[in-house]
C-alpha cells in the first residue's frame, strides 16, 4: 500500500491543507518506518490501524496522555516485538551504544556507532 | 569559497541523543541492519512530506525582516534574540546568523549533518542537503547547483556559500520580490519557502501564489 493510501485510511493523523504534519523531524521518520515496513510486508496496514487505534483509545483515559505520534512510536515498537523485527532488550542494547557514541562525538560532527 | 566568522568551540562539548530521537534512532538502525528496513526508501518517503515538517517559523521572521527595519537591524545584531522575540527558541534554535541578499550578493547554506540544521525555523532539512555531493559541488560549482534547482541569477551577481555548524546556524533572508509593496506579514511570510531560507531558491513572486 502505498503512502497517500495509508493515510486515507487513517482519518485521525494530523493534516493541514490535506497532507500530514509533523511537529519535529523524528515524527515524520516514525510516519515513514510504518508505511515503509507495510509496503514490506511486514504487516497489514488493517493490523496497523488496528493496533494504533487500540492504543490511541487507551491514551486518551491514561492520566497523562501521550502526543499523537508518541503513540504511534509504541506500536511501531510493539508491532516490532510482535513480528520479531526487534525485541525490547535489543532496544535497550542499541540505545545504550547510541548514547555512548554521542558523547565521544564532539558537537557538530555526525553521531555513528 | 565559504566565509567563516570566528565560530565559538566548545571542546568538551558533547553531542546529545536523547528522547524520541534517540528511540527512532535506535530502532531504525536495528531495522537497517537487520534488512527489514531499506535507507533510501524511507528518506523518500520522508521527503515526500519533509516541506510540511516544522512549523517554518522563519517565514514569519522573513517576513517581519522586510516589513519591520527595526527589527532588521535587531536581527543583524542578535538573530538569535530577535528570532527568540517571536517565541522561537529551542535547542536547534540557537547560534542563529542572518545573510542577506542583495541585488549583488546570493547567499546559500550548505551543512552535513541534521544536528546542525535549525528545524524550528526552517522546516525539516531536504535528505540531499545532507549528502556530500550537494556540499562540495555547492563549494565548487555553485551558479550550476542553483540552475539545477531552476534558479537563474543575473550576470555577475555573487554567490556566498556558508557553512552551517552546530555553532553557528544562518538563516538566509532572500530578497524582498517585486509588487508586494504595502502587503501584511502573514501574506508576504506566504511567499518565504524553505528553500528561499536556505538559498537554494528565491521568495515566490506575487502571481505564483494563489
Amino acid at each position: 500500500m502505498s503512502a497517500r493510501e495509508a493515510l486515507a485510511q487513517i482519518a485521525s493523523i494530523p493534516r493541514d491543507c490535506g497532507e500530514p504534519v509533523f511537529a519535529e523531524p523524528w515524527e515524520a521518520r516514525a510516519f515513514a518506518l510504518a508505511v515503509h515496513l507495510n509496503e514490506r510486508g511486514v504487516f497489514t496496514w488493517s493490523e496497523w490501524a488496528e493496533t494504533f487505534g487500540a492504543n490511541l483509545k487507551a491514551n486518551t483515559l491514561a492520566g497523562e496522555p501521550a502526543s499523537y505520534y508518541e503513540v504511534w512510536w509504541q506500536t511501531l515498537e510493539e508491532m516490532g516485538e510482535r513480528h520479531g523485527l526487534a525485541t525490547a532488550l535489543e532496544r535497550s542494547h542499541r540505545s545504550d551504544e547510541w548514547q555512548a557514541a554521542a558523547a565521544r562525538t564532539p558537537h557538530g560532527k555526525p553521531i555513528e556507532l | 569559497m565559504s566565509d567563516h566568522d570566528s565560530h565559538e568551540h566548545h571542546d568538551h562539548d558533547h553531542s546529545h541523543l536523547d528522547g524520541m530521537e534517540l528511540k527512532v534512532r535506535t530502532l531504525e538502525s536495528l531495522l537497517v541492519e537487520k534488512g527489514y528496513v531499506d535507507p533510501g526508501a524511507l528518506d523518500e518517503i520522508v521527503e515526500t512530506y519533509e516541506t510540511r515538517v516544522g512549523p517554518r517559523n522563519g517565514a514569519a521572521v522573513v517576513a517581519k525582516a522586510w516589513n519591520d527595519p527595526a527589527y532588521l537591524d535587531r536581527l543583524r545584531e542578535n538573530a538569535t534574540a530577535a528570532i527568540g522575540e517571536l517565541g522561537f527558541t529551542g535547542r536547534q534554535g540557537e547560534h542563529m546568523r542572518i545573510v542577506e541578499n542583495t541585488p549583488q550578493i546570493h547567499n546559500m547554506v550548505v551543512c552535513t549533518l541534521c544536528s546542525c540544521y535549525p528545524w524550528p525555523v526552517l522546516g525539516l532539512p531536504p535528505v540531499w542537503y545532507k549528502s556530500a555531493p550537494y556540499r562540495s559541488r555547492a563549494v565548487s560549482e555553485p551558479e550550476k547547483v542553483l540552475s539545477e534547482f531552476g534558479v537563474t541569477l543575473p550576470e555577475g551577481k555573487t554567490i556566498r556559500v556558508w557553512d552551517s555548524t552546530a555553532e553557528m546556524r544562518y538563516l538566509v533572508i532572500p530578497e524582498r520580490p517585486a509588487g508586494t509593496e504595502g502587503w501584511h506579514e502573514e501574506q508576504l511570510a506566504e511567499l518565504v519557502t524553505r528553500d528561499s531560507m536556505i538559498g537554494t531558491g528565491l521568495a515566490l513572486s506575487p502571481d505564483e501564489t494563489t
